[in-house]
């Protein structure tokens, strides 16, 4: 744009030098654009186009207008894994926020053993998930699993925690909270390391309490950092499926079904490939979506020109 | 008063963080040791290396192993080339249609290929890699990620050395080779720990399109290991866990400040 505005004014030379400079970044680009095209911008059109079509498992496949849409509407399974998902979200991003800030605040001072509890909360981060979800799983183990063994000891009753629909949600979120706060406190940990240290003097020379300081500033000052970590950790519970395949395949009864894991079970077991595009529309439009909310409340102050 | 609240505050953190070790801290317990002693916690309880031995003998993990490998070499080698390629043309040339193509890299960090695996398993299976390594990788490949980090590394270059390499008489490549790659050293090695973590983990994309021995990477053959139905004991099963996120761990230990810095640089953007 801005080169063939000025090109016109600018004499023949030159104007066959900012060709030769375009051509030059297009090749330079070529490889990147190829690949996106293939892998993100055909397959993201090509999922809306699918989802206006039959399967055609007898016959060629036929445009059905809004038809996998009504479908979608009306399957009880859809609603099901949507409500989980928003559930997940409101378990897992408030407590690994709020945990994360905790421990970015212990890590902060001068603590004894500072860098073994750095060590501690972080290491979840770059284990995989699903060794993650294998360790769990035999937490969970009704019976013989640590935890029943634990609460026997106690003298409970022991409980199929990952079979019961009640308990099965909080079980998963209590491992994903394990798994990303650490991830979280480094962003809380960066934040509080570049809060100017003459607001601290200032406070306690004015005789502030700990609590208030944190309250009246370092919170306030935290903000843009706990959206960013909010909108992150959104974003994440909607791709974070490993471990149901590993624990619950979204069993008992999709009681812990997400919908990225429904969108494989729907394309990958039942082979119904067009509703299974469907699915990713819906899921594609919550993404755009959270990213939009993104752009306009986050990107635009911590902008990055 | 202030002493108290603060050995209070030391503890609660020890505890936490103790807490937070004892998943990890049991796995390491249940694989060492034999499988009676799975839950039963007993400081005489014999080390062995056993469990281990099984593993390893029960399921191809050499193989896995040597596919992760692979894998995350082709992912990272990939990635860095056509990256740093893309985010040359974007930090220093000014072209037609500039801003348009950047917007459209921008979209896959808003829509990544973990979401899109319906059609991405069409397109793959279209290019007949079903059940590849490449297969993979490829939709990982251009990481709108990297080119937007290197493009900003790349635009704080000061004008001054690239004048002076061009005076040198250094061509278009000469001065991304000589100028841009060096100076983007510490983002390379961030972006690099954070896409062999990734790959080195990541489990749907590749449950999803590989099939065989040759192809899985480790993460899924531990899945395929682990899996209830083949009624393997406990404790081989947590063996082969530790084995799956060893070289991680092992590595995240070693090079811990360059994880976390890198890990902040990459989530920051």
């Amino acid at each position: 744009m801005v080169a063939s505005v000025m090109s016109a004014t600018e004499p023949k030379s030159a104007r066959r030098r900012n060709w030769v400079k375009s051509v030059n970044a297009w090749l330079l680009l070529l490889p990147a654009m190829v690949l996106l095209a293939t892998f993100t911008h055909y397959p993201i059109i090509a999922t809306l186009y699918h989802s206006f079509f039959s399967l055609g498992r007898s016959g060629p496949a036929e445009f059905v207008g809004l038809e996998n849409y009504r479908y979608m509407l009306d399957d009880d399974v859809f609603w099901q894994v949507l409500r989980n998902n928003f559930i997940f979200a409101l378990a897992t991003v408030p407590t690994s926020i709020a945990l994360a800030l905790l421990m970015a605040v212990w890590v902060d001072k001068k603590i004894v053993g500072r860098s073994f509890l750095r060590l501690a909360f972080f290491t979840p981060t770059v284990l995989p998930m699903i060794a993650v979800a294998n360790i769990w799983l035999f937490f969970y183990t009704p019976d013989y699993g640590l935890l029943d063994q634990f609460l026997k000891s106690l003298g409970f009753a022991g409980h199929n925690w990952l079979g019961d629909p009640s308990t099965v949600m909080t079980c998963l979120a209590v491992m994903v909270v394990w798994k990303e706060a650490g991830f979280f406190m480094i962003f809380y940990l960066a934040a509080l390391q570049s809060t100017p240290p003459e607001l601290k003097e200032a406070a306690s020379v004015e005789g502030a309490s700990r609590w208030y300081f944190f309250r009246r500033v370092t919170f306030p000052l935290l903000m843009p950092t706990t959206l960013f970590i909010s909108i992150n950790a959104l974003i994440n519970s909607f791709k974070l499926v490993d471990q149901l395949v590993i624990m619950t395949k979204g069993g008992p009864n999709n009681a812990s079904s997400l919908l990225l894991y429904y969108i494989y079970e729907v394309a990958f077991n039942f082979w119904d490939t067009t509703y299974a595009a469907t699915l990713t529309v819906t899921l594609i439009a919550i993404l755009a979506a959270v990213a939009l909310t993104k752009f306009v409340y986050l990107d635009r102050r911590i902008h990055y020109q | 008063m202030r002493k108290d609240s603060h050995s209070i505050e030391t503890f609660a953190a020890w505890m936490l963080a103790l807490l937070w070790l004892l998943p990890l801290a049991y796995s390491f317990w249940s694989a060492f040791h034999p499988s009676e002693y799975a839950t039963r916690f007993d400081i005489t309880a014999p080390l062995t290396l056993d469990n281990f031995a099984k593993a390893w003998s029960q399921a191809p993990f050499a193989r896995y192993y040597l596919n992760t490998v692979m894998l995350v070499t082709l992912v990272l080698a990939g990635q860095l080339v056509i990256a740093t390629l893309a985010a040359y043309a974007f930090a220093r040339f000014r072209f037609v249609g500039r801003d348009v193509l950047f917007a459209l890299v921008l979209v896959q960090l808003m829509i990544m290929p973990d979401v899109l695996i319906v059609e991405n398993y069409r397109v793959i299976s279209g290019l007949n890699l079903l059940d590849t390594i490449p297969a993979i990788a490829l939709p990982y490949m251009a990481s709108a990620f990297g080119i937007f980090l290197l493009r900003q590394t790349f635009k704080s270059v000061p004008n001054e050395l690239v004048e002076a390499a061009r005076v040198e008489g250094a061509s278009s490549f000469g001065v991304l080779w000589r100028v841009f790659v060096p100076l983007g050293k510490t983002t390379y090695i961030a972006f690099g720990l954070v896409s062999v973590s990734y790959h080195w983990n990541n489990f749907l994309w590749p449950l999803i399109v590989t099939n065989s021995v040759e192809s899985r990477p480790l993460t899924v053959g531990l899945a395929v290991f682990g899996a209830p139905e083949t009624g393997v004991d406990w404790s081989v099963i947590t063996a082969a866990t530790v084995m799956t996120m060893a070289p991680l761990l092992l590595a995240f230990l070693l090079f811990q400040r360059q994880f976390v810095q890198s890990f902040m640089r990459a989530g920051i953007r």
